[in-house]
């Protein structure tokens, strides 16, 4: 049977609760068939969760442990995190204890080689990093899952084997503290982490690069006059040729994050004597030898960029860490998973709230593969850095590091790039039929440009506190720009149409600067006017640009019509914004 | 390019040699690299630059 550690996790800084095991239904033989089973309580399944409730689908998820992970784990969140957990409904609680910085200093031989500024436009609401234990993170999903009746998590599950039916549905085995149990689902998704169990028994194999370098990551409770920024020390005199990082964390902690010598291994490294050592010779470096600290938690790492070339297997729904490993650098574990799930709630809840075609899910997997496959190439950029692979690339980097101290074109190669979102600019949920690229030579000379089809939309403020993503939900949007008092009747007609289908959709009208007299647009669910020119700017809208754009429930464009469109199909009509809702809802064309 | 003078070109060659002698053999491979940067920044002509380095990686 299966024993969970009932005992809080130790920590010098987080309350862990123990969550009780409740027998489930299905141990007292009331079982009935689920709609979506999520294994795995991290972050990415406890998001993904909450996002599916938001279309009013129900899900249980179960979860090995009694409490929320051991250990902070991953502690940088970005802006596009943020964004998508305000859709869940948590980021006020992250904003709210987490850190934000913007700023990562690169440094070697006790000078800053490189300093790296992440902006902070005017119109996001979210700064571009935040540092939070991955604690907090889960804690704060589950406060919002209990205030959530469609989702049954229930703690002390452990899944021990999957079978998949004929009749499309997949059984679980579930191992628990007072016996076994079965449970059957139409979908089960997988967030079971990089170790992923589900992965395992699929006999599923991801494709990638595992690097040589092994990383120790060690928290510290510890009183430092440093400001929340990151700093990367290269080829420090305590651990020459290798790298260390250094991040703040809320409550005190800080992570020290250091690779180690070639050869040396993992048991040798986690030994006390060698982490304080090392702890000590890094704090030592940056003038604080001496501070008082205490050791939290540790663990050891490798780098690996590898994921599964397809993250649907029958019934089974790959997301996060259990579909694919990325390298820390870069901050793209967590924040990729949580555009995994956010990618995944909307279509599988449209394919079973019979408003999609079930080719959605496969949509999932080709643009989050793609995703992931950009993020690899870019991963390997980073980690050839950090931890060159071969004597060639070492030899680049310590001629690099040398450079830099006299020479500023080699800095930038110190700056991995951050985990930014992915553009879908290839989907085939984009009607491409439409008004063609923005971006295309000829098209009416010095309008601003648009977004491209598949691209993440902007945010944009409204007013004090007041952003365009605060009004943004789990729907489909149409933003039209109009300085018209009402849609044309054509549209309007459509636009009723489309809203019997009973799928979530809003047309949001954007009124250009210098037509304040009509307070909402007729046909529109919400009017912002565009005072500030800022919808404008950042999304191309003209009377010789952008008119109108189609947007996912994962804040996506689909499709964009234009203003000045040469032909017919390029500007917006009842037809083709009815094809363009087909292309996104995966039902091909004339179907 | 390869118009250097034969004079010149014995400057470059005496300088080459005794820069990798000043940085000693512990050094010299990373003097090599980071005049190979150097010079492939200057250039500002990434085909050159692939085009000597291949040539450079013949008949070794």
């Amino acid at each position: 049977m299966h024993q969970p550690t009932a005992t809080a996790h130790p920590s010098l800084y987080y309350d862990y609760r123990v969550h009780p095991y409740v027998p489930p239904p299905e141990r007292l033989g009331q079982g009935a068939r689920h709609r979506v089973v999520i294994v795995g309580a991290g972050p990415i399944g406890l998001a993904t969760a909450l996002d599916l409730a938001r279309y009013g689908i129900a899900s249980v998820v179960l979860e090995s442990e009694l409490q929320v992970v051991e250990g902070s784990r991953a502690i940088v969140f970005t802006r596009r995190s943020m964004e998508i957990l305000q859709q869940v409904g948590v980021a006020a609680s992250v904003t709210a204890k987490g850190l934000p910085w913007r700023y990562g200093n690169s440094f070697y031989r006790g000078q800053r080689v490189f300093r790296m500024e992440a902006p902070h436009p005017q119109d996001d609401r979210f700064g571009p990093l935040i540092n939070l234990q991955q604690q907090y993170l889960e804690g704060f999903c589950v406060e919002q899952i209990e205030r959530e009746p469609l989702i049954d998590l229930r703690w002390g599950n452990h899944v021990t084997g999957i079978v998949h039916n004929d009749d499309g549905h997949a059984t679980l085995s579930v191992d628990t503290p007072d016996g076994g149990y079965e449970i059957d689902s139409e979908w089960v998704i997988a967030t079971d982490g990089a170790r992923s169990g589900l992965r395992q028994k699929l006999g599923l194999k991801m494709q990638g690069d595992a690097y040589e370098g092994r990383f120790v990551i060690a928290d510290i409770r510890i009183k430092l006059d440093l400001p929340t920024e990151r700093l990367a020390f290269f080829d420090p005199v305590w651990n020459p040729g290798n790298t260390v990082l250094m991040h703040r964390e809320p409550d005190d902690m800080w992570r020290i994050d250091y690779q180690l010598p070639p050869g040396e291994a993992p048991e040798q490294a986690l030994q006390i004597d060698s982490l304080t050592a090392r702890i000590n010779a890094q704090l030592e470096m940056i003038g604080a030898g001496g501070t008082p600290w205490e050791l939290d938690w540790y663990s050891v790492y490798s780098a690996r960029a590898m994921t599964l070339s397809d993250y649907v297997c029958k019934r089974v729904i790959f997301a996060g860490d259990a579909a694919h490993m990325l390298p820390i650098f870069g901050v793209r574990g967590a924040n990729t998973g949580l555009q995994d799930g956010h990618n995944l709630a909307w279509k599988l809840a449209f394919v079973l709230r019979g408003w999609g075609s079930p080719r959605l899910l496969d949509t999932y997997s080709e643009e989050r593969v793609a995703a992931a496959l950009e993020i690899v190439g870019e991963a390997g950029k980073s980690t050839r850095f950090m931890t060159p692979p071969t004597r060639g690339f070492r030899l680049l980097r310590d001629a690099t590091l040398s450079l830099s101290l006299q020479h500023e074109f080699v800095r930038p190669l110190f700056h991995w790039r951050t985990s930014r979102p992915h553009e879908y600019l290839s989907s085939s949920l984009n009607h491409a039929s439409a008004a063609g690229p923005h971006r295309a030579p000829g098209l009416s000379d010095g309008a601003p440009n648009g977004l491209p089809d598949g691209a993440p939309i902007p945010n944009v403020c409204l007013g004090p506190h007041d952003y365009l993503f605060d009004h943004l939900g789990a729907s489909f949007y149409l933003f039209y720009y109009t300085a018209e008092p009402e849609l044309p009747e054509a549209l309007r007609d459509a636009i009723a149409e489309i809203e019997q289908g009973g799928f979530p959709f809003e047309v949001v009208a954007i009124v250009p600067a210098g037509h304040r007299a009509t307070p909402t647009v007729l046909g529109a669910a919400q009017t912002f006017s565009d005072e500030g020119g800022r919808f404008a700017a950042l999304y191309g809208f003209a009377p010789g640009g952008a008119q109108a754009y189609l947007v996912r429930p994962d804040q996506h464009t689909s499709a964009h019509w234009r203003a000045d469109g040469q032909k017919d199909s390029q500007k917006i009509s009842a037809a083709s914004l009815k094809a363009a809702l087909h292309s996104a809802l995966g039902i091909a064309h004339g179907a | 390019m390869s118009d250097t003078s034969l004079a010149d070109l014995e400057r470059i060659y005496d300088a080459l040699a005794q820069a990798i002698d000043r940085a000693g053999p512990a050094k010299s491979e990373l003097l090599l690299v980071k005049f190979a940067l150097l010079l492939g920044q200057d250039m500002n002509d990434r085909a050159r630059f692939e085009h000597l380095l291949e040539s450079a990686l013949q008949d070794l």
